[in-house]
């Protein structure tokens, strides 16, 4: 807000000169940071992930996705390399690998199942 | 164009303030919001709301390209408010800070007099279109695809319906004069992504697609405002009846091409199984895809709730909304004996045909127990709904006939 209110105090010269539209000729907004509650499990090799996947997308892109063996979560890797040059060693690509299959592995599918509603306390939003 | 983002991650003091107003609304701390969301959809399970600037309370699915889901309570109503509207970005960082006095559009190609215009020029120069459109991200529902399947793992909240305002893309094209030879026409928009190897977001549409579509829009407005900087301020294209994918945001670039468009967002991208219904048998593969195109009718239940108790022996309004990919709804059903009896919902105003239509319908239960209502939607061509969900690998263009529990007690 206060970006969006130090562009406005810089143009109204501007916006005189273009017949003194209300319009404001400059839009400027803050995003918030990372969602906080999408922590990625601990287990070997999170620090890889944090270090390699975390610098291009937040960790909600991880933790929601479906329960998949390594093959499958190797596709996913071969992908962000692949397809989206993200610059990861193979090394630690198969570190990665090796992390997701276990920690978001088809043994850990149960958990979505865990979460749902109980037949108590709806409310509306 | 720069960015402001500092990729820090929030601290939870921090994430409390954001959702504030939805702590307000719940009458507990985040924690009674999320619960709030997994009563209502599984598949919400654990998300909490989030307020983005310019933005009302909204389910956060992604924060790192962000992507904002719609609570189903703004469909009671045919027009989703701006506040309100889902957000979906494909790399980041997004426009965060836009100056009007250099932002041109500039369309260029295969044409006669190439064209760099102001927003001002779009506005004053080009006779201004109106028209109500539904924009529904093409893996909106996704998260409900069985078996699932990787990305955004929406609910049905990555869509919303809009009054835009804008010039007829028909209109720019004819000011700059289309060459002979026009084969596609690409749409790029300004947002940069964070490495150079990330392809840039662009699409494409054939020209014998833009030529047959005068009401694809250049669009400023959106219900009656500047659009919100995270649905593409200034301008965005608008494709009625069409996924959301073709509605290029923060539009900055219209290119006619002789040739097919080889971007990665067409070419690898947004396809689904060149089959008739655009599926596969479930946890199959696709020989030959094609891009992702129209939408396929749908329609929902927003009231009652889910869950929600009803009284026995006393009339149940029954409301939603219906749409299609533009050749407007017919009809409007339901039915609460899984399927076996069919009755029509009222429709309520036309804003025309690619808009969301709402519908109502009265049900009075004779008996305790649980009920599933159904709901389906018959469009002007006699297209409609499948019992059974049909699947493809990316999960796109989910359009089952919907269904809610309810108990009459």
């Amino acid at each position: 807000m206060r970006r969006t209110f130090l562009g406005l105090l810089l143009i109204p010269g501007i916006a005189i000169a273009l017949g003194a539209s209300v319009f404001p000729q400059v839009r400027s907004i803050e995003l918030p940071g990372d969602n906080a509650m999408a922590e990625l499990k601990p287990g070997p090799g999170v620090e890889v992930v944090h270090a390699n996947c975390i610098a291009c997308h937040s960790t909600d892109y991880i933790v929601r996705q479906p329960h998949s063996d390594a093959k499958r979560w190797e596709g996913e890797v071969k992908k962000m390399t692949g397809v989206y040059g993200a610059p990861i060693s193979e090394a630690d690509a198969k570190v990665i690998v090796e992390y997701l299959a276990a920690a978001y592995g088809p043994a850990q599918a149960n958990a979505r199942k865990e979460t749902k509603p109980s037949k108590s306390g709806t409310k509306a939003p | 164009m720069s960015s402001h983002f500092s990729p820090k991650a929030l601290s939870r003091r921090h994430f409390l303030s954001l959702v504030g107003g939805a702590t307000t609304v719940a009458g507990g701390g985040l924690f009674e919001t999320i619960r709030t969301f997994a009563a209502e959809d599984p598949i919400l399970a654990g998300r909490p709301l989030v307020r983005y600037p310019e933005k009302t309370d909204l389910i956060l699915l992604t924060s790192r390209p962000p992507q904002l889901e719609t609570p189903m309570k703004y469909f009671e109503h045919a027009i989703t408010p701006n506040e309100a509207f889902f957000v979906r970005y494909h790399t980041f960082p997004p426009p965060t800070h836009i100056d009007l006095s250099t932002w041109r559009l500039r369309l260029g190609g295969l044409v006669e007099r190439p064209l760099e215009l102001s927003l001002d020029d779009l506005k004053s120069e080009f006779s201004p279109t109106r028209l109500v459109a539904v924009n529904q991200c093409s893996g909106n529902s996704r998260g409900r695809s069985e078996p699932r399947v990787f990305g955004g793992q929406w609910g049905d909240g990555a869509m919303g319906n809009a009054e835009w305002t804008g010039l007829r893309l028909q209109d720019l094209l004819r000011r700059a004069g289309v060459k002979t030879g026009a084969v596609e026409i690409a749409f790029r928009g300004f947002d940069e992504p964070a490495a150079p190897t990330i392809p840039h977001f662009a699409k494409s549409l054939t020209m014998h697609m833009v030529a047959d579509s005068p009401d694809i829009l250049v669009a400023y407005e959106m219900n009656g405002q500047p659009l919100p900087t995270l649905n593409g301020f200034p301008a965005r294209l608008v494709v009625p009846g069409w996924f959301s994918t073709y509605w290029v945001k923060h539009l900055a670039e219209i290119t006619v091409l002789d040739h097919e468009f080889d971007g990665f967002w067409m070419q690898k991208a947004y396809r689904i199984p060149a089959s008739p219904c655009g599926c596969v048998e479930p946890g199959g593969t696709a020989a030959h895809t094609v891009p992702i195109n129209r939408m396929k009718v749908r329609s929902f239940i927003i009231s009652p709730k889910e869950g929600a108790r009803v009284p026995v022996g006393r009339p149940v309004v029954l409301k939603g909304i219906a749409f299609d990919a533009g050749y407007g709804i017919a009809s409007v059903e339901i039915s609460t004996d899984e399927g076996n009896s069919w009755r029509r919902a009222a429709l309520g105003q036309d804003l025309g045909p690619y808009s969301f239509r709402e519908w109502t319908a009265h049900w009075v239960p004779t008996k305790r127990g649980n009920f599933s209502l159904l709901a389906r939607a018959v469009n002007r061509v006699g297209e409609s709904q499948p019992f059974e969900a049909t699947w493809n690998p990316s999960g796109y263009m989910r359009n089952v006939i919907e269904r809610i529990q309810v108990t009459a007690v």
